[in-house]
């Protein structure tokens, strides 16, 4: 049992192809999962019951079904209703539906341990709706759940090598076509593997400065 | 009450003006007609045991709890809970400063101040820090300006809190047991705050356990029990010749 | 042209649903075995043990599960290990099942706070009798929902060995769907079907959350 490395060197641009793509796919997901998932989240702690029973209904199918079952749904069944799309639309579709929502429920815990006084105090101030849910309660409230809504990132990022299943050229998708091409299988999955934990990482510690910097301060 | 029956009474007059208030939490009746007139200037102090309906009569005020039954009148103005827009427009002439501060987190102590008045009002960034930075002065935090919540001592984080609602140029001030949850030592600093502002002129309605600040300070003090007005007059009569034996029960306790 | 009737195809889901169901207990109860014996190793090993098992939890946690069941499908048979779909799946569940759990776990026991162990010591228990009498007790109360709430994160891990050619029930839509023509329909259910797994677990992990904060 001989491991050849060298045919991962040679095929590097594949693998940084791949790579840019997983980035470009978990952040443009990340972005637009998070303000569905944030919107959903606050219907579900503060709207009309038809709206919470909506929105909860949402949440238990994607929560309790298989990523990649609504992966193959939004990309081979929904062209049977006309919706035709590319691989890196439904791909895309798929992690902004499902982020959104883990999102929702992490996003409305946040928001309901809002303790009562900030928005008497927002309210006196004679703030209305919208700027309070904007500055006074959502801050503190990424805040809080910040490492779990971090976590939930990584997941999006790690899930989104299912998207190859779907011909979505991205890491995984290259590490397949390397491994067929070469048949050095365990050697190409290894060297992707450890790419994966080097973008998680990278992910973590780009969250955890954006956070702070951008969004709720210090 | 025929809220037209009201407004024939000079508004000027009686900056805030409350008649046959009643307020219920489900089947418990906290205020049970309560009937006051509070001018323009006056300090009031309102003192009562906890549950005599002090802090909720406070809060029909600004509108933070509903009322069933009565009216409530500010600069004429009836207070309305369920319109949004009229509350938005009261709670600039009507700021409320909290037991527990509420100081924002994640905004320092002159953001804090600046925030309403950006938003709100409209001012901008440069003129809100300008007088943010006035105000923080004025009650004796102006090197704190960037300073967080978090970093500042409890009378520290009450002082912001009033600054905070000054920032909004309110006409009338009110004050939920503002010193009840600080350290006994951090009291002092807050209420020189205070008293300052009722020199300047502030209306001023406290809910307040201070029996020794009320008797200094207020212009008219209110005893509160069971949901009523018990007793009201001058502190100097109140204090040293109360004339129920609620009031007098409740003088003997505080002391 | 073959015409499959409704029937045909709910009766090979359901079959295929044994194998769901079939592969998630595997996973969780190799995984449960497996992760208790991690905990252990973490709490009694030493420094370098712990490390181990740290690195292992960060390996499955921080790779797709994807790329775990091709490692662990082309690494077994490159050891010379026959493997079928169903082994590697098996084998690689249980091994991603166990590094959640022993998380899972250890995060319950470390939660009970140091003035139990420092009680129970001063009582002259021995660690087994403190795990046993004591921490053990406790840990089970705090980290029985969200034990029961990773159920359902194994059962959705199963859709994934479709793709290592394991024939559950995401394989099986995959391949009645190429007969069919009827992805909409096929998948859709299959969802469901998910659903009629996941959610009955999903509530009773809710309903145990409930019950420990009171």
């Amino acid at each position: 049992m001989t491991l050849d490395f060298s045919v991962l060197f040679k095929q590097w641009p594949l693998l940084l192809d791949g790579m840019l793509l997983t980035i470009f796919l978990t952040l443009f997901s990340a972005v637009f999962g998070t303000l569905l998932g944030i919107a959903c989240g606050l219907i579900r702690s503060k709207g009309p019951k038809w709206a919470r029973w909506t929105v909860g209904l949402y949440v238990e199918l994607i929560r309790n079904t298989p990523f990649i079952i609504q992966l193959f749904f939004i990309f081979f069944g929904l062209p049977g209703l006309g919706l035709k799309m590319t691989a890196l639309t439904a791909a895309i579709l798929a992690n902004v539906i499902n982020l959104g929502a883990y999102v929702s429920e992490i996003a409305r815990s946040g928001i309901e341990a809002t303790p009562d006084g900030q928005i008497e105090a927002a309210q006196s101030l004679a703030l209305d709706r919208w700027q309070v849910f904007t500055r006074v309660v959502l801050p503190p409230a990424l805040k809080r759940v910040w490492p779990t809504l971090v976590g939930q990132m990584v997941i999006i990022m790690l899930g989104s090598a299912v998207c190859s299943q779907i011909s979505t050229e991205e890491l995984t998708y290259a590490a397949n076509q390397i491994a067929s091409t070469s048949f050095r299988n365990f050697e190409t999955y290894i060297v992707v593997a450890a790419l994966y934990l080097l973008l998680a990482v990278a992910l973590r510690r780009l969250l955890n400065w954006v956070g702070p910097r951008f969004i709720f301060g210090r | 009450m025929n809220p037209s029956l009201t407004q024939q009474l000079s508004p000027g007059f009686a900056l805030i003006d409350i008649r046959g208030l009643r307020k219920r939490f489900g089947d418990n009746e906290v205020l049970k007609g309560v009937d006051l007139q509070i001018a323009r200037k006056e300090v009031v102090c309102i003192i009562g045991k906890s549950g005599s309906g002090k802090s909720t009569l406070l809060r029909c005020l600004n509108g933070l709890e509903a009322y069933q039954d009565g009216s409530v009148m500010v600069d004429g103005q009836l207070v309305r809970p369920d319109d949004r827009n009229a509350l938005r427009e009261l709670r600039q002439n009507v700021g409320m400063i909290f037991q527990n501060f509420n100081l924002f987190p994640h905004l320092s102590a002159g953001q804090n101040v600046m925030l309403a008045p950006r938003l709100v009002q409209k001012t901008s960034s440069a003129e809100a820090e300008r007088h943010a930075r006035k105000l923080l002065t004025r009650v004796g935090l102006g090197e704190r300006f960037d300073a967080f919540p978090d970093q500042l001592s409890g009378g520290q984080q009450q002082r912001v809190a009033i600054a905070r609602s000054l920032a909004m140029n309110p006409q009338v001030l009110l004050c939920d047991e503002i010193t009840s949850a600080l350290d006994p030592e951090l009291v002092g600093e807050v209420l020189q705050v205070v008293e300052g502002l009722a020199k300047e002129g502030m209306t001023l309605t406290m809910v307040t356990h201070e029996m020794a600040f009320a008797r200094r300070v207020s212009d008219r003090v209110i005893f509160m029990h069971q949901g009523l007005v018990h007793e009201s007059g001058d502190p100097e009569t109140l204090f040293s010749n109360p004339q129920t034996p609620e009031l007098r029960r409740f003088l003997s306790m505080e002391s | 042209m073959f015409e499959f009737t409704l029937w045909d195809i709910a009766r090979n889901l359901l079959l295929a649903m044994r194998w769901t169901i079939g592969l998630s207990l595997i996973a969780f109860i190799g995984g449960g075995l497996v992760g208790a014996l991690l905990v252990v190793l973490r709490l009694t090993g030493n420094r370098f043990v712990r490390v181990l098992v740290m690195l292992y939890v960060q390996l499955f946690q921080g790779t797709p599960l994807l790329l775990q069941l091709f490692l662990v499908y082309f690494g077994l048979s490159m050891f010379g290990i026959e493997t079928t779909p169903l082994v590697a799946a098996s084998v690689c569940l249980t091994l991603y099942a166990s590094a959640y759990l022993t998380e899972i776990w250890r995060g319950g026991i470390e939660s009970i706070e140091r003035g139990q162990w420092e009680a129970s010591s001063s009582l002259a228990l021995s660690f087994s009798e403190q795990m046993r009498y004591v921490i053990l007790p406790q840990a089970v109360r705090v980290g029985i929902a969200p034990t029961v709430g990773f159920m359902v994160q194994v059962v959705k891990a199963t859709a994934l060995t479709s793709v290592i050619g394991f024939v559950e029930m995401t394989r099986a839509g995959q391949i009645i769907t190429n007969a069919t023509f009827q992805p909409f329909f096929i998948y859709g259910s299959v969802a469901l079907m998910y659903f009629a797994l996941c959610f009955p677990l999903s509530w009773y992990s809710r309903v145990l959350e409930q019950k420990l904060r009171r």
